[in-house]
């Protein structure tokens, strides 16, 4: 729980995040403002405080406005709901219950935060913070502990120390490769060269993903607070951070904190009088996924296309400007101040053998409480996508989740029991990428997500080296192909010939990985892929060519829902009784069959 | 700043290149700023910039083109980017693409002939949770449909009309 002031006798949460801003939270937070300052109520802005935070996790449910100390959550709250929460529940002490939220399975209300079972089994550790403090104001991110590890770890340890402590954490990089980070800092320490340098990779490229900017936009302080630490202990005297062009709001969150820090001493010459002088800059990227590579992203601080080069030698000893080099992802550094406080003792009694600590998800696609979920590693995806997810929605069947980005693969529903780590995604043949998991039900059709992912990548592959280049395109086309119905047998081994090529040749992570939507897809829904070909039908409806929708009249109650949804006027029915699709107008589309609250819309 | 202090001529190419340190690394930097005033990146601007930063143009055009934030052709006064991560794109992101075409008659990477509207996919905006998304100029659209779009498009016509009178 945050900490208050002793006047105070309320505090005000309002979510921020980019999903409840696009849902009106700015709207909320400008209404209560104005409702606390209006003046017949100064007694109430004296003893009451409002604060903008960062993403409060469960997306679904914004915007939302959590009041301390009482532990009250109002969700999908409007900027007309603000005068009656003042007036009931800051001035009157009732709880207005229409905005609480409502626990479908036990059919509920819940009141507190902790309650909601989306939050009861979650360990916040790296966003430990988000959600609870004021992203710009310095004195909210001290209150919660913060820049006390740096503290301890400039005047009371040697920077051997600091390596090995966080060698002996265990921390493996939340970017993607799950590198150990004590070894990469080791590693640039132990190379004479100067001066170093220090990243912080914040291109958070693999759609589905968004931890990053929630840490970056919400506790842009503990993130610098790692960096500094790590440039104490390898001796690096100015960092970067690289943030994605799409986000704007972790810019100027960033930004706003470098300057506090800096103005505080936490930055600049002579850091809490160690004698450590280190800056941070802020490089905002171009808009390339291949950037989210360590190397090309280093190439592109320097100002060139973003191109990856071959890891013979790391980052570590030769990486920005040729100098030594440390990069981690924005949820490695904001796990170092945890660590550097509470020890590498505490930190591994969380999670698995190989893989320590906790790990942030964002949950989303077909699941209905959608957000960003932290979890000691090692839950499995059933508890993920089940008890905290709360499942598929509108009764529809779960079919895969989709872990790791692009690099990634679909996990069917014999393995949701499987522990998410590092190493039990590799074995499932996907990867923990940097942590989206994206679920998937009977309406998604493998063949056409594999196919997808391709054309990502075929629009991200740089471009230098052939596999990846070559082996891209011959496999969108093939996959294209598929989909329209004109795939042959023939294909599938095809396809694993030239993903066999590009894991083994490709020069970066990028290529060597690119063919794994394929590859998983074909391990585990190998009979969809013959449904396509032998048997010229989609079942899940998407691919046009090979679809076909009929209504089951003897589901159909001819609410006549549909009939509107429909662009091309093809349904027809009179109200009360069950209605048909005209198949020549058909365009496939699917808006009624995801409109249908019965399921009666079926696919031939 | 606002679009009178952008003007298209050397010496607003100059006022804001001269802003910056004349260092290769900052050419994406400079890039992010002439595309802020401009909506695109004019050609004049990029040559002076790289004799700027001392790098040949052939070095700049190629990041003006490998970077998918910049374009060489002028973006519309409106400027739609819907977002085709992966889960607005199983949630329906074709629809909107779909939708828009049929509306203003324009596909990814075209702008309409009046410079009203323009149309980009982006890769992901991070607003997963709240898919599909659309992104209208800086402004995030949570779980648009069809329908929601119509009314989107029909709010940015209003403006349109209502420039004329400024």
């Amino acid at each position: 729980m945050t900490t208050m002031n002793k006047s105070l006798i309320h505090l005000l949460l309002v979510c921020c995040g980019t999903g409840c801003v696009a849902n009106g939270a700015r709207e909320v937070y400008q209404a209560l403002k104005d409702n606390l300052t209006s003046d017949d109520k100064a007694v109430l802005a004296a003893t009451t405080s409002a604060r903008a935070t960062g993403c409060h996790g469960l997306c679904a449910q914004g915007p939302f406005v959590r009041i301390l100390p009482e532990d009250i959550t109002y969700c999908r709250v409007k900027a007309a709901d603000i005068p009656e929460i003042v007036e009931k529940t800051l001035k009157q002490g009732e709880v207005v219950k229409r905005l609480l939220f409502r626990d479908r399975q036990k059919k509920a209300l819940v009141q507190g935060q902790n309650d909601i079972p989306f939050y009861r089994r979650q360990t916040r550790v790296a966003l430990r913070n988000v959600g609870l403090i004021d992203p710009s104001s310095l004195q909210d991110y001290l209150e919660r502990g913060g820049y006390r590890a740096l503290e301890k770890s400039l005047l009371d340890m040697r920077p051997e120390q600091v390596i090995e402590e966080i060698i002996k954490s265990g921390l493996r990089g939340r970017g993607g490769g799950g590198f150990p980070a004590g070894l990469k800092w080791k590693a640039c320490a132990a190379t004479p060269a100067q001066p170093r340098y220090i990243i912080c990779n914040g291109d958070e490229g693999d759609p589905g993903a968004f931890m990053d900017e929630s840490i970056m936009e919400g506790d842009p302080h503990s993130v610098l607070e790692g960096m500094i630490i790590a440039a104490y202990a390898v001796g690096a005297s100015t960092g970067f951070i690289y943030v994605r062009d799409e986000y704007a709001q972790s810019v100027a969150s960033l930004q706003k904190a470098i300057e506090e820090a800096e103005n505080h001493g936490f930055l600049g010459e002579n850091i809490l009088g160690s004698g450590l002088d280190f800056d941070i800059e802020i490089v905002r990227g171009g808009g390339a996924f291949v950037c989210g590579e360590e190397t090309a992203l280093i190439a592109s601080i320097e100002g060139h296309v973003g191109e990856p080069w071959d890891k013979y030698v790391f980052p570590s000893e030769k990486g920005l400007w040729g100098q030594p080099t440390i990069i981690n992802n924005v949820e490695t550094w904001a796990n170092i101040p945890v660590i550097m406080e509470r020890g590498a003792s505490w930190f591994t009694s969380l999670g698995t053998e190989g893989s320590k600590g906790t790990k942030v998800f964002s949950l989303v696609g077909k699941v209905a409480n959608t957000g960003l979920v932290e979890v000691p590693m090692g839950t499995t995806l059933r508890e993920i996508i089940f008890d905290i997810g709360g499942g598929v929605p509108q009764g529809r069947k779960f079919k895969a989740v989709q872990t790791g980005g692009p690099s990634g693969g679909c996990i069917p529903a014999e393995l949701l029991d499987l522990k998410l780590d590092f190493d039990s995604l590799s074995q499932a043949g996907s990867m923990m990428g940097s942590g989206g998991l994206i679920v998937m039900d009977d309406r998604t059709c493998m063949v056409e997500v594999a196919r997808y992912y391709l054309s990502f990548l075929a629009g991200e592959s740089c471009g230098k080296c052939v596999p990846c280049r070559e082996g891209i395109k011959c496999l969108l086309e093939i996959l294209t192909r598929i989909c329209h119905g004109q795939g042959e047998i023939e294909d599938l081994e095809l396809m694993e010939d030239i993903a066999e090529t590009m894991q083994q040749a490709s020069l970066c992570a990028l290529g060597r990985t690119a063919s794994n939507p394929v590859l998983s897809t074909l391990r585990y829904f190998r009979e969809e892929y013959l449904e396509h070909i032998e048997g010229q039908r989609c079942p899940a409806g998407i691919c046009r060519e090979l679809s076909e929708f009929w209504i089951d009249p003897a589901i159909c109650t001819g609410c006549g829902l549909c009939l509107p949804r429909c662009p091309v006027e093809g349904i027809k029915g009179e109200k009360k009784q069950a209605h048909r699709i005209e198949s020549d107008k058909c365009i496939c589309c699917g808006e009624c069959i995801d409109s249908c609250s019965f399921q009666a819309i079926k696919v031939k | 700043m606002s679009e009178q202090e952008c003007e298209e001529n050397i010496e607003g190419f100059r006022r804001i290149i001269y802003g910056f340190p004349g260092e290769k690394r900052y050419i994406i930097a400079i890039m992010h700023e002439l595309s802020r005033c401009y909506r695109y990146l004019p050609r004049a601007a990029l040559e002076l910039t790289a004799e700027y930063v001392g790098v040949p143009f052939s070095q700049v055009y190629s990041m003006a083109t490998f970077y998918r934030a910049f374009s060489l052709q002028p973006r519309g006064r409106v400027n739609f980017k819907v977002c085709d991560g992966t889960t607005c794109h199983i949630k329906g992101s074709n629809i909107l693409l779909d939708e828009i075409y049929k509306n203003l008659g324009i596909g990814p990477g075209e702008t309409t002939a009046d410079r009203e509207f323009s149309l980009e996919t982006v890769n992901c905006i991070g607003a997963c949770a709240i898919a599909p998304a659309l992104l209208v100029n800086e402004r995030v659209y949570p779980r648009v449909n069809a329908a929601a779009l119509k009314e989107i498009i029909k709010e940015y016509r209003g403006g349109g009309d209502n420039d004329h009178h400024e």
